[in-house]
Order: structure tokens, then sequence, then C-alpha cells
């Protein structure tokens, strides 16, 4: 792949065309007042965005320049020539414009820092990835790239409106100095309510105090805004403190422009679900008391989500609520999910497999992923619930593949059953001198591989068996094997430089994800310098350097099929690739802030993903849509797991409490209390009877995963209104805690024979 | 305006005179006020806004600990140029001092002697990552081996021991937690513990197992066996294993019955070997030996004080013994006395009672204010200074009378040196000037005069002291692999430690201006105990913390005893101590300085003590772990001096 050797250079021009493109959509300081579209100066409160006044057509002409005008200073004539053929530009309105962009350039690269990253989520569909990366690929090809983006990018447009005209939504506004008397007019009336109304108002105490701070803020009441703050701030719940930090510090006009969670809060309307009874309440109080105030804030910056039956309790509430923008509005998690597994290929089982059937009754799934592997699926039928075979195309099964299954059998005939009574042992590897500090692990499925991510940029390989690492040998070295022999296999590999570990060298920043192929062919590594590397764990060199995200890239995950892999970032979008094809198959938007971890679903038909924003969504890798968003976390969320069956999820967050999800009702089940720091590992026993757990906090968890799902199974839902009851006690469920040696656990994994290994760097 | 901001946490702002200070400079003078107001907000929006991307490295870093790298990573993230030449793994060292009223940061940069960083030897290569794998836990059972974190946390311990509804009557032994099968907490048993917490603890059997018993049996005979190699390396278990904790009942009595039956036998050997054992247990970081103390203090104070230790009193040095337990007895009374137990005022009382007898023996008497000494120089003050007179005369009656027996001469002989050596140091500090030896005199009777001398001499010291820049500094040197600890001593060669030790060096006098803020003058030497612990971590990087987290007290100077106990480490070992400046010649400005490096290296046993005194710098002990334990008291010097 062209895209992998020249990295470096060009990722830093890549940064400078996007911030002159990117000016325009963000407005930007007065400095970069010379930018590609003649923009009104952004303090005053322009109704309609300055992009839009510019009409697509030529803002997707500017863009093309800014193209044009980089090739050409990079000197890549021929790219040039065929963009601009292309796009029937003419050599003279390109030198014109020119000059203009290159004045922009300068200004955009000194000033437009900030805000560049604010409308990422946007851009980076717009960031045109492989324009400079690849430029001795036919640009035809670009351009065809590009105005697809841009397609998209408009398309997005309504969901991320351009910041000016978020803001100028807060510019109509009532007397600063009422503000307090407002808002605790409002908490007098709710606190006057009858008990069972009270949970449900109290929930809009903490978008309407943000969304009158920033009013006031926006209007320029500095003074007061700091005043309501003060005296309101202490009455949010607690886990909006984070939140609350980043408002605190945000008491001019000039700093709203550049603050990521507060685009967000207004982009994105606060979700709120209430029942009808408490808001016909809370509409009869404003209409008495002629609050418009207030209720303008509702109409235009919350969503409410009414529904009929009881109001729920606080308790309910507040196992929900926490996400950045409110709850996920009932529709969205109304989509269907095939959370089914696939149907296992038949592979002719070696004669001893008479007495695995004789100790299995329940026959396991013949799978190549084994840790998603089944625990309720008793026949070998279609299971209902699961997608057509070829939904996602997935690929063929090679002949070591096949092996491997086999061996993989075996193995399951061995497992030990866990549960309460029986409970794993665990194998702790423990990185000692991992000084560069250590950031991300993972396990070959079959446990013979370890593979550590280093925040020194290195990504070194260990193997935990006896086989030594062995590479390739050279080409001139493989030119003198016979290779008609028997062996060949083993003659291609070098035995010289075999050892227990290797490094691979090729990221320039922290590594924060890695993740193993199936096949134990490869590995891929995402890293802080928003690449993604696939390395060959046969030559261990990097094979090929995924671009497409700009920023750090904090996770990254191989399909169980192998072939596909997720990527997610600080660009809040996740991506969806082949390792065959440079460019991302499907790009996940919707997160409001950063991705922080990724998973597939064991069918491979869904991805999900946790975020900063305190929210998981699933995706549909087939359309791209999101199907499921889980709120109910209060942190940024670290860790996921899907269970062997396909039918739950997990997910463990900095706030260290883990929580269940039912994928197909798409509802809360479970909520694990314990850990006292992030858990940033998770993972179920082969046959999901243990859910795992590590944390910052030094410890491995077990819990009793069976026991959770169960007591919530016989339980109706009460699915219309997506009311949940939580046990109280998690504690029940907590089978064990193993306290590490100031060791971290990052990362978990059960062998075939349900044996955990955890690792971790110790850090005296 | 940022006069108006509420001392609030989250809305802080940098001061406008930070403003100013870097217009200046930057060659911007004369900012206007309000410019600084702005620029003050905007740039604290800025650095939070910063700090907050930052986080997020962090977390993804998987640390607790933001890094200077964080803040790079945030600064690009925002199209920012980073700022280099901040690579610090760890955090600043940035060193405090305060004084007159204004409070100082300030980066610790010293002058460094080419020379000296020549003639260092390289530092070791760190050592590559590695993997290692322990069970942590076989089939939900937790095995205690020293991979894994003890079964009972100190903390945990300690909780347990102080608990009041879990109170004990004394004599009774306080059990363990409720562990089944021994080692281990599984988990159903932790969570009936956690239920079980508001009630009384059930009163539950002690099993140890078949390991344990054998570990047991094995260290115990080592402890008190023949072979001083098989020794060393049972003290070292018993100073770092972290798993003792179950047995640590039947090791307070073994001890305390083996003291009982020795001193009947004046078996002087064996207590010295049982005083070890404590003095290891006290050591272990991860024992909290206070529900023990009623077996272990009566068998220190006996060692201390009791009329005979040995066979041959006038031959057998358990003067040593008695100096060892004394000051073992200080420790376990610095790190356990509280106001609920009062072993501090308890044990001196008894040793008082004693002193003041008039029919003490000699032995008796010198343990007896050993012990007193020890617990430091406020005891003295009150206790043993009154006494001084009635002692002198006491000393007088036996050196100058007929002689009665030799043994009465020789312990007359250890109390008087005893005396003068503990006590000089403290009249130095509180005895005005002059020193008139009539005075002595008169007011110290017989001692007086020796005294005198022994003051004069304290005081010299105390002044070269106060000329030398002194001062504490405890720079914890975070993971790395290795360590090179180089103690330059001479005049304006300060030590060079590859950037993470500093340790405390000469005579730069441009530095101290800075420090001193502690005012140390000749006129009132009193400078604190300092003391640091240099700790680095070795190739077995899992156990390593217990070895050297060994926390001396104020041992004073390098005693005997002491020394065979380091060399005992089965782990390279290099001990530094430092016990102080000597005498100065004034107009030469140079100083002396007696230093005593016992460098242990194992597992060969061989010690070997280098003392090097006054202007070379004299020896670089390089090895895998480093412990430098520095104490500085007055007495001590003195002591050392000669």
């Amino acid at each position: 792949m062209a895209a992998v050797q020249d990295a470096p250079v060009e990722a830093d021009n890549e940064k400078e065309i996007k911030t002159e493109t990117l000016n325009d959509a963000a407005g930007n300081h007065a400095s970069a007042a010379g930018g590609v579209i003649p923009s009104p100066p952004v303090a005053s409160t322009s109704s309609s965005g300055p992009a839009k006044a510019g009409g697509p057509g030529s803002e997707e002409q500017q863009t093309l320049m800014a193209v044009l005008q980089f090739l050409k200073k990079n000197n890549f004539v021929g790219a040039v020539d065929v963009l601009r053929r292309e796009a029937g530009i003419l050599e003279d309105s390109d030198e014109s414009q020119g000059q203009e962009l290159a004045a922009s350039a300068l200004g955009g690269a000194e000033a437009g820092d900030a805000t560049c990253t604010l409308s990422r989520a946007s851009s980076c569909t717009t960031s045109t990835p492989a324009v400079a990366a690849a430029p001795a690929k036919g640009a035809g090809e670009h351009c065809s790239t590009l105005s697809a983006a841009f397609g998209k990018r408009k398309e997005s447009g309504e969901d991320q409106p351009d910041v000016n005209v978020v803001l100028s939504a807060y510019s109509q506004q009532g007397d600063p100095a009422l503000y307090q008397g407002y808002y605790s007019g409002l908490k007098k009336f709710v606190e006057s309510v009858l008990d069972c109304h009270r949970a449900e108002l109290s929930q809009l105490f903490y978008p309407l105090f943000v969304h009158m701070y920033l009013e006031l803020v926006y209007n320029n009441h500095e003074t007061e805004a700091k005043a309501f703050f003060e005296k309101f701030s202490g009455d949010q719940e607690c886990y909006y403190q984070d939140d609350l930090r980043v408002l605190s510090g945000l008491t001019k006009k000039e700093h709203m422009k550049g603050n990521e969670t507060l685009l967000d809060f207004r982009t994105s309307k606060f979700v709120l679900r209430i029942s009808r009874d408490s808001y016909q309440l809370l509409k009869r109080h404003l209409q008495e008391r002629q609050n418009n105030q207030i209720w303008n804030i509702i109409q235009e910056h919350l969503y409410i989500d009414i529904f009929d039956g009881m109001p729920r309790s606080k308790s309910q509430i507040d196992s929900m609520s926490g996400s950045l923008a409110g709850e996920a509005k009932r529709e969205a998690n109304k989509a269907k999910v095939f959370y089914g597994l696939l149907k296992e290929p038949e592979i002719d089982v070696p004669l001893d497999d008479e007495d695995e059937e004789g100790e299995n009754e329940e026959g396991k799934p013949k799978k190549k992923k084994p840790k998603k592997d089944s625990m309720g699926s008793k026949s070998k039928k279609q299971d209902p619930n699961a997608p057509q075979q070829n939904r996602i195309p997935l690929p063929e099964l090679k002949d070591s593949d096949k092996l491997d299954k086999i061996m993989y059998m075996k193995e399951a005939t061995k497992r030990i059953r866990l549960g309460p009574e029986s409970l794993p042992s665990i194998c702790f590897y423990t990185f000692l001198n991992a000084y560069q500090g250590l950031t991300a692990v993972d396990f070959t499925d079959d446990s013979s591989l370890i593979a550590g991510g280093f925040a020194d940029s290195t990504v070194r390989v260990w193997s935990v068996t006896p086989k030594k690492l062995r590479s390739v040998k050279s080409a001139a070295d493989l030119n003198l094997i016979d290779k008609e022999s028997d062996d060949v296999l083993e003659r291609i590999m070098d035995e010289k430089s075999a050892s227990e570990s290797k490094i691979l060298y090729g990221h320039s920043g922290p590594v924060y994800g890695v993740s193993f192929s199936p096949d134990r062919n490869y590995l891929l590594s995402c890293s802080e310098d928003g690449t993604v590397r696939l390395w060959s764990l046969q030559t261990f060199t990097c094979l090929v350097g995924y671009k497409g995200h700009n920023y750090p890239v904090w996770d990254t995950q191989f399909s169980p099929y192998g072939y596909y892999f997720i990527s997610g970032g600080h660009d809040r979008v996740a991506r969806l690739w082949a390792t065959d094809h440079y460019q991302p198959l499907r790009m996940f938007a919707g997160h409001l802030a950063d991705i922080t971890c990724t998973q597939f679903h064991p069918n491979s038909n869904y991805v999900a993903t946790g975020s900063a924003d305190r929210t998981v969504r699933l995706w549909d890798i087939l359309n791209g849509n999101c199907v499921r968003i889980f709120t109910g976390h209060k942190g940024p969320i670290h860790s996921l797991a899907f269970s062997p069956n396909g039918k739950y999820l997990a997910s463990g967050a900095t706030d260290g409490r883990v929580l269940l999800w039912d994928i197909g009702h798409g509802l809360m089940i479970g909520e694990l209390k314990g850990h006292t720091d992030t858990v940033y590992s998770l993972k179920f026993s082969r046959d999901g009877e243990i859910l795992a757990s590590g944390s910052m906090d030094n410890t491995v968890r077990l819990w009793d995963s069976i026991k959770a799902f169960d007591d919530i199974e016989t339980d109706d839902f009460t699915a219309a209104t997506g009311h949940i009851h939580l046990p109280e006690n998690s504690q029940e469920l907590l089978l064990g805690t193993y306290m590490t040696k100031s060791t971290p656990v990052i990362h978990l994994h059960f062998t075939r024979r349900n044996l955990l290994l955890a690792a971790g760097a110790y850090n005296p | 305006m940022a006069d108006e901001r509420r001392p609030k946490q989250c809305s802080l702002v940098l001061p406008t005179e930070s403003m100013k200070v870097m217009a200046e400079s930057v060659g911007v003078g004369q900012l206007q006020e309000e410019c600084c107001v702005a620029l003050s907000e905007e740039v604290s929006y800025r650095i939070k806004e910063i700090a907050q991307d930052a986080l997020k490295f962090m977390h993804h870093g998987k640390r607790r600990k933001l890094t200077t790298n964080d803040i790079d990573h945030a600064l690009k993230l925002k199209n920012v140029e980073p700022l280099y030449g901040f690579q610090s793994q760890e955090f600043i060292p940035f060193r405090f001092a305060s004084g007159g009223g204004r409070e100082l940061h300030f980066y610790e940069e010293k002058e460094v002697d080419l020379s000296d960083i020549i003639n260092t030897p390289l530092p070791r290569v760190p050592l590559d990552v590695s993997l290692k794998a322990h069970w942590l836990s076989i089939e939900g059972v937790q095995p205690a081996i020293p991979e894994n974190p003890p079964p009972v946390s100190k903390e945990q311990q300690k909780v347990e021991s102080t608990e009041p509804l879990k109170a004990v009557k004394p004599g009774q032994e306080e059990e363990g937690p409720v562990q089944g099968k021994g080692q281990g907490v599984t988990s159903a048993e932790s969570k009936g513990k956690e239920k079980s917490i508001s009630r009384l603890k059930p009163r539950s059997t002690h099993e140890l197992s078949v390991e344990q018993q054998l570990y047991y049996k094995e260290i115990t005979e080592a402890c008190v066996g023949s072979c001083e190699a098989k020794r060393a390396e049972a003290l070292q278990s018993i100073a770092t294993d972290p798993g003792l904790y179950q047995m640590l009942p039947r090791f307070s009595t073994f001890i305390s019955e083996g003291v009982r039956v020795n001193v009947v036998q004046n078996n002087l050997a064996l207590l010295i070997y049982l005083m070890r054992m404590v003095k290891a247990l006290m050591d272990n970081p991860t024992l909290y030996l206070e529900k023990y103390l009623h077996e272990l203090i009566p068998a220190v104070v006996t060692c201390i004080v009791s009329k005979q230790l040995c066979l041959r009193p006038d031959m057998d040095n358990h003067w040593a013994l008695r100096d060892f337990a004394a000051r073992l007895m200080a420790q376990i009374c610095k790190t356990f006395s509280t106001t609920n137990n009062n072993i501090q005022s308890r044990i001196t009382k008894t040793f008082t009672k004693s002193l003041l007898d008039d029919k003490t023996q000699w032995t008796t008497r010198y343990g007896s204010i050993a012990g007193l000494a020890e617990l430091g120089p406020d005891v003295i003050k009150t206790l043993i200074l009154p006494r001084l007179s009635i002692e002198g005369a006491r000393i007088k009656a036996v050196v100058e009378g007929p002689v009665i027996s030799n043994i009465d001469k020789i312990g007359a002989d250890h109390v008087q040196s005893l005396l003068l050596k503990h006590c000089a140091s403290v009249i130095a500090k509180t005895r005005p000037l002059p020193d008139n030896v009539d005075q002595y005199r008169a007011d110290y009777g017989y001692l007086g005069s020796m005294l005198c001398s022994h003051v004069v001499k304290a005081r010299a010291q105390a002044a070269l002291q106060a000329q030398q820049v002194n001062r504490t500094t405890l720079t914890i040197t975070q993971p790395r692999p290795t360590l090179t600890l180089s103690q330059g001593v001479s005049t304006g060669s300060g030590p060079r430690t590859p950037n993470i030790i500093k340790v405390p060096s000469s005579l730069t006098l441009p530095v101290q201006t800075l420090v001193s803020t502690r005012p140390v003058t000749p006129a009132q030497p009193s400078p604190p105990a300092t003391k640091y612990i240099v700790m680095s971590t070795s190739t077995a990087a899992a156990t390593s913390p217990q070895v050297i987290s060994l926390t001396s007290s104020r041992s004073s100077s390098p005693i005997t005893s002491t020394a065979p106990s380091s060399t005992s480490t089965l782990q390279p070992l290099v001990k530094v101590e430092h016990t102080g400046q000597s005498v100065t010649t004034p107009g030469a400005g140079g100083s002396r300085t007696l230093q005593k490096y016992i460098v242990v290296s194992l597992p060969s046993a061989v010690s070997s003590e280098v003392k090097a005194s006054s202007l070379s710098s004299p020896s670089t002990a390089v090895d895998s772990t480093v412990k430098a334990d520095r104490t500085e008291l007055p007495g001590a010097s003195t002591h050392s001096s000669h």
C-alpha cells in the first residue's frame, strides 16, 4: 500500500489542509479573516452560517482549490493536472484563488488551531484521508472520494450545524437578573409537587441549569453567570461533575466557540424521559407562571420523551441518566438486532470427537473465535435471532483455519465448567520494567502469544509457549530453499533469529490498542499518531498503515472472523475497515465525544463502541446505522465485552461500575458495583458463566453472570416504557476479588480451557 | 476582576502578577491592568482546556499520574507546538522552602563538577521489558506467594488491632481474619467478612498449612542456629516476606519464650539472635506488630536491663546487646506509641524507676540509661541530666574508691562513657556559652570536667554543620532499573547523580542562601535529624520493595550489631551510613567528613567496611539495590568523630 510508506511528512501536511478547509466551517479568530469564504466577522450573531452563505457548490470548489494548492506546493505536478482535468478547473482561476488560499493558510496555521478541532466530527468525513497520502495513484479516484465525502458532509450538516448558528440560539434572552429567580422558582415548584413526580421533574434541573448558564455567558453577563453557577451548581447530580468543571471554566462568550463540550450540548438536544402526568404538571405550572424563559429553553434545547404510565422512581432515573446528552430516545433502541450467532460450518471432526459429545451435551458451537462462544445455542439449527449467514460477507475458511477449529474443539472438550462453586484459576502476566508505560495488551485466542502496546510507540510480541517467534527468511535466503520438499513451511522460517519476543517499530506515538487477528497471522495496533497499523506476524514487519483518523486512535479490534476491523478515536468517528482496503468501508458517526473502546459482536454483524460521552452505541455493519444507544454510565467507558451467546453486552467505565445490557430489548439489566477505579478490561468466560473484570484499582473481580442474567429473565420486561428494576445488591453476584501487587489489570482473557489470563504492568 | 472570584477550586484563574512577569520576560513592559486581567482569564481557560485533554491521554495511558507527555499530546491535538525539553518521566522535583512569610518553590540545580561526571562510571543500561507469570488465584484461592500482595494488608491489620469492637483482653491472642484453608481469602469468606463487619468477630482456629509449618521450623532453626549465612537468609526472609502475617503470633511467642529461657541461662549469643529477629519483624513492611507488643516489649526490655546477660560479664560484650535492644525499644515506641497504649511513657517510667533505685546493678543502670537516651534528647534533658551529679558520684565511688570487683569497675566505665556520649550533645544544645570547667563541675559533679570537654567538641562540630548547607531533601526515585549513587564529599564537588537522586550536597555556596530558611547558627545548632532513604528497584521488581523499604529510625551511629544484620541480606545491598561531619579547622575552610560506607555484596556474604574520610570523594556505590540512609544527629556526630 502506498499509504504506508510516506507517513510523517504527509500527516503534517494533511493537517494544514484541513485547517484551511475547516476555517470556513468553524468560524475563526479575527486573524484568520482572510479565510476562504468572505465571511462576516464572527462576533456578530449572524443568523445563518457563513458557510451556507457561500453555498455548497462554491464551498466544494474552495476545498478543491485548497487541495490543488497543496499539491502544487509539494510538486505533485501530475496529480495536480489530473485533478484539474477531472474537476474542470481552469488554470487562471486556480491561480487567483490560490493566492487567497495561501493567505488563509498562513492565518489558519497560526490561529485556526482550536477551532478546527471543533467541527472534527463533521470535518473528518471530509478530511480526504488518501489525497495526500497516495499522490501517485490516480487522482481521479480522489476526486470521486472527495465529492462523495462532501455529499456526506452536507447530510451531516443537519446534525452538526454551524457553530454560529448554534450559538445564536442563545441570543434571545430575558433579564439576566431574573435567571436565578426563574431557576429557584422552578426548584420550589418541583419540591412542592407530589413525590412520585418529583424525581422525574428533577431531571430538568441539569439541562436547564446548563442552558441558562450558557445563555447568560453568551449574552456577556459574566457576573450574573458566575453568580448563577455558584448558586446552583452544587444542586446538580454528582455524576455531572466533569461537565460542570468544563462549564465553570467557560465564562466568556469567546470561549464558547472553541468548546467541544458546549457544542455537544447544543447540537444534540438533551433527552429526558418523563411520564405524561409529570409533563402535564410541568406545562401547567409554566403556563400559569407565564414563565416563558424556561419554556423556551425546554422547547428549543430539550427533547422530552413522553411516555404513558407510572412515573419512574429516583433510582430508576439515576440508573439510566448520566450521559452527556441525557437518555436515549426510545425510538433509538427500537430497531431489530440480530444478536444470534452464525451457524458454524460443518467440519469433519477427527475420531476422538466421540467423547467430546459425551462430555458436553450442549454441543459446543464450533467457532473460530470461541470467546464469543455460545452458552445457549442448544441446537445447530439456525437461530431465529441470528442474521443471515451472508448478511455480511465473511472470508472463506482456509485449511489452516479448519485445523485451528479442530484444535479448538479438542481443547473445548477439556474445558472446565465454571460456576460459583468452581472458580477459574487466574494466571497473571506481569510486565516488569515497563517504565515506558504499558498501554494495551492482547492475547491470541489460543493464548500462545501476547502483544503489548507501549507509550514509547513500540509494539512488542511475546510467545508464552516454549515455541519461539520465528520470522520468514529474507527473500534471498528463500530462493535457496527446496520448494518441493514436504517441510517447506518449516524451511522458510528463520531459526537463527528466533526469539521469545519481537519488537515492532513504526508508530510515532503511544500505542493505545492492539488486536490479534483470529488466525494469528496479523496484529493490529492503533496509536496517538492517528494511524492503525497492520503487522505481519510472519515477517514481523508493518504491512499497512491505515490513515483516516487524524487524531489519536484509542482502540482497534479485529472481527472474530478476521478480515474486518474497527477503529475509533478522538475524532468521534468509528471506522470499519477491511484489511485489503486502505479506506474505511463504513464510518459510524454519532458519538458526542471520543470513542474510547470498540468491540465486535460475535456474529461480526455489529460493533459496539464506548465513548467519553458516557454512552455505548451498537452499530449495524450492513448499513452503518446506530441500532442501540445505552445510557447509564457516569464516566467515560473504557471496556466492552459481548457475552459468548451474543445476547448481552457488558461495559465498564471510569466510575468503576460495570453495566450489563440486553441487546435484544435494548435495556440495562444489571449493575455490578465493586471496583473503585476505571474498569479497563472485561471478559466473559468461554461458556459465559463468569464475567471477569480488571481494573486500575489493582483487582480482578469475578461475577456470576448467569445469575445476573437469570434474575432478569424471570422478570418480565416492562419493555413498553423501558423501565427496569435493578437488583439492589450486586455484591451477591461478586464471586471473588483478587488483589494484585500494585499492578493495574489492563487485559483479561479466558483460554480455551477456561483458565483466566490477566495482564498488567507492575507499577511500584 | 480576579479578586471577585470566590476561592472556589474550579473558577481559579492565574494571578495578574504572573501575566505581568511573563510579559516582562518576553520584553513587554508596562502591561495595562485590564490587559492582564483579560489575558489571565484567557490563559487560565486555555490551560484548563489543555489539562482536560491531557487527562484523556492519561486515562488511555492507563496511568494515575499526569505526565508532561500527556500535555504535549494535548497540545498536539490543538495543533499547538508541544513544549520541548520537559521530558521528565515523573514529577518535576521542585524543592520547597519557606521563611519570612514567603513560600518559594524552586528547581534545584547544582553546580556540577565535570570531572566528577567523567569519572562516574556509566549507569547500567535500563532493563528491558520482560514478562513474568504467576498464579493470582488457584481455583478461587489466592496463594500467598511474594508475587501476590499480603493476604491481609498492613492497614487492615492495624484497623483490626485498633478496632474498638474487636478489642481483645490483653494477653489473649488476637486471631487473624477468618481464613478457612489457612491462606488466601476465598470469595465466600470475603463476603462473609464484609457482612460481619458490624458484629464481633467469631473466634477462629488458626492453623498453619504444612508449608507454613515447615517454613516456620526452618526459619526459627536458622535464626538461632550456628550457620551465619543461613541466619542471614532467614532474617532477610522475615524482613521481606509478605506472607508472614499468619505466623506472627508464633514468632512472637518464640521470641518471648526464647528470651525468657536464655536470660536465665545467660546465653548472650541467642539473645542477640532473637533481638535481630525482632528487628527483622519490625522491618517487614507488611506486618503490623501492635497485637504482639505485649510479648515483644518485655523480651526487648529484658535484653536492655537484665542484670546479667552473659556467663562472663567481665569479658563478653553484652553492652552492645543492650544498646541494640535499646534502639529497638526506641523504634517500637516511635512506631507504636499512641495516646491509648502509652507505650513510651510506660517504658520511660520503668527505666526511670530502676535508674532511681540505689541498689540497681551497673548493668541494669547502663541499660536503663541507654533505653532512656535512645528515646530522644527531650528525655535525656528531663530525666538524665538532673541525675548526672548523682550518677557521677556513684561512678566516682567505684573508680576512685577501693577496688571491690572488676565487674563493677567495667560497669561504671561503661555507664560513664554512655552518659558522656548522650548528655554532651544535649547540653551543647541547651546550655549557654561559655563552657567553664568549674561551672560544669559545680553543676554536674564528678563528670563535669569530662562533660565540659565533650560539650566543647560537640559545639565545634555543630558549628561546622551550621556552616554546611544542611538540607532535608527527599527525592524519591521512581521506577528506574538502575541507579548510580555517587556521593562526592569534597568542597564544590557536588554529587553527580543521574537526574533523579538528589543527594544533599556539599558546600555549594550559591545555593546556601536559598536554603538557609532553616536557621542553623553556631549558637544554636539544632539541625533536626534528617534522614533520607534513596530507593530503587532492582531486577526483581516484584520483590524488591520489601527489600529496601527498611526504614531505620534514628540509628545514630553505625553499630556493631547492625552491621551484621545488614551484611545478612541476600540481595546485593549497599548501605551508606553518613554519620555526619566532624572537626573543622577554622580558616582552612575545608570540611572534614567522616563517612562510613558499608558495602555489602552477596551472595558471597563478604562485607567490607570502607571508612573514607576527608576531602577525597571516595567511593561510588553502584549496585542494583541502593539504600542510603543518612542520619545526622549531633550526638552521632560527636560520637563518630572519635
